[in-house]
């Protein structure tokens, strides 16, 4: 495990600093002031070194570390959400449980490997909670507003992405103790295909997928992102337990889930009024900006692995 | 009790409760109208929460936060022996008497005491928590008269957005929002400037920094 953890350090570590020298060459070639996207992808490169070095060290500490770092992005994650919904005074219980309650329990339920439940605690047992204790409290003005967005918060900022952590949990024959390496193959295809996407859509990027929507997803980027993603996945079989075109599949569809993440996120984002989920991540916006394409392709990655693999 | 020195208790307790206001709110200051760093000023800001001379606090720099101080009522903070400590040994505040029956000292000699002490004053126009669904009371006079006996002091209004949410009155634990606090352009005392026009103007100027409908900030 140590050598293809060092080799994919490595690896980023030359990715980034290739990304640095080329957004350097063309801030030194550039006009001054630098304009507005070169500007936005300087502070975008400076924030993955911090992201890289803020996982990189996670990972050190294990299991463990990888879950504190996905329970602390679920708690950015929802405030950030919670922030543009609709709340009131007798939601107080309930939001203050959703913080101080579901996010430490589905986490620790993750961490004692307790499949069983976290895999319902939020989607039965929170479903069912969350309203009654929003009932009690008997304001029932936007009461069925109200407790849709407290579901759907939960669901995205804490069910779905602890599934990124659950991961190291998986009984895969022939993987043990390189759970987190898969954790990595995922991370990396995932926030490689938003990348990939991104510079796609910038270069050729003309057709736009969802106009009314996000006006910086197009085809192009979309295709050409997805497409070299995938081979990117492929080429990081060797993370995996899976065989080079399995792995290529399987960063294929964690990427078009990943899109789909990206555009309600987006939708969502639109209809609030908001460019951004908030100002957490230099250049990229909060951590729901950088976290939504993972909301929709952990779960989903990880229950095919888990039907297929275990 | 003293001004313009913050005692090592202070320093270590508006540091941690900045620490703790960031990790809960991720606050961001949002310098719209003046620079962080400037003269003496009053920092007038609205009010619904106990937490918002913490999150105004909070945002300016640790030189400045240490010559700050909130003004605060005295009925509240004196009433007990928990909220005296609190109020005069880990914050800074600046107590004023609101209840002019009863007082045994000019709020406006209380505060112009610590401006010449050379303190920053956050201060809220209101004079209490704003507990109505309108966005902002009617400003008492106190800035008006503050603004007529110390001229040269600037007049910064702060919109603070989102701490009603996190802290509202009554609540003990904070909800985890994100909040900012955004300051404007500073308001200036005209010669011969009457009061009511005067505190319609501050007011007008306040409300104008707080977030039109969509969310954006104008």
């Amino acid at each position: 495990m140590s050598d293809d953890t060092t080799r994919l350090f490595l690896g980023l570590v030359a990715v980034l600093t290739t990304a640095s020298l080329v957004a350097g060459v063309l801030s030194w070639r550039s006009t001054r002031p630098l304009p507005a996207t070169l500007d936005n992808l300087n502070a975008r490169i400076k924030a993955w070194w911090i992201m890289v070095a803020g996982i990189s060290a996670a990972f050190l500490f294990g299991p463990g570390g990888v879950i504190l770092l996905f329970a602390f992005v679920s708690f950015a994650a929802l405030r950030e959400y919670v922030t543009l919904t609709n709340t009131r005074n007798a939601d107080r219980w309930t939001l203050l449980g959703m913080f101080l309650i579901v996010i430490p329990v589905q986490y620790y339920l993750i961490w004692i490997d307790w499949y069983g439940l976290y895999s319902i605690f939020v989607p039965v047992y929170c479903f069912l909670a969350m309203p009654a204790l929003t009932a009690l409290r008997g304001d029932t003005s936007r009461f069925l507003e109200r407790v849709s967005e407290q579901q759907w918060g939960i669901m995205l900022s804490v069910y779905c992405i602890s599934h990124v952590p659950a991961l190291v949990t998986l009984p895969i024959p022939g993987n043990e103790g390189r759970g987190l390496l898969l954790i990595a193959f995922l991370i990396a295809t995932v926030q490689g295909s938003d990348v990939l996407q991104y510079i796609f859509g910038k270069l050729f990027g003309r057709h736009k997928v969802a106009p009314n929507i996000s006006p910086s997803k197009t085809w192009e980027g979309l295709i050409g992102g997805i497409a070299s993603a995938s081979l990117l996945g492929a080429g990081l079989y060797w993370l995996t337990p899976f065989s080079p075109l399995e792995a290529g599949v399987l960063a294929g569809l964690a990427c078009i889930m990943g899109f789909f993440g990206g555009l309600v996120a987006s939708a969502i984002k639109r209809d609030r009024g908001v460019k951004d989920w908030g100002h957490m991540i230099e250049g990229h916006g909060g951590m729901l900006d950088r976290a939504d394409s993972l909301v929709f392709a952990a779960p989903v990655f990880f229950h095919i692995v888990r039907y297929a693999w275990t | 009790m003293r001004y313009g020195k913050a005692s090592l208790l202070q320093k270590a307790s508006s540091a941690a409760l900045a620490g703790l206001s960031r990790a809960v709110t991720g606050v961001r200051p949002i310098w719209a109208g003046v620079k962080p760093n400037g003269p003496q000023r009053i920092y007038f800001a609205n009010h619904a929460s106990h937490g918002d001379f913490i999150l105004v606090s909070t945002c300016l720099n640790p030189a400045e936060r240490c010559r700050t101080a909130a003004v605060a009522g005295a009925d509240y903070w004196k009433a007990d022996a928990v909220r005296r400590f609190i109020a005069e040994r880990l914050l800074r505040t600046v107590l004023v008497e609101r209840n002019w029956v009863e007082r045994t000292a000019d709020p406006l000699a209380v505060m112009l005491a610590a401006l010449d002490a050379g303190e920053s004053l956050i201060f809220f126009p209101e004079g209490t928590r704003n507990m109505t669904e309108e966005p902002l009371l009617r400003f008492r006079s106190g800035l008006y008269n503050l603004a007529a006996a110390r001229p040269d002091v600037e007049l910064v209004p702060c919109w603070i957005e989102n701490m009603s949410r996190v802290l509202p009155k009554g609540a003990l634990l904070p909800v985890p929002l994100l909040c900012r606090v955004v300051f404007g352009e500073p308001v200036r005392l005209e010669a011969g400037e009457d009061r009511k026009v005067f505190l319609d103007r501050a007011r007008a100027a306040l409300l104008a920094l707080a977030p039109r409908k969509d969310g954006n900030h104008p």
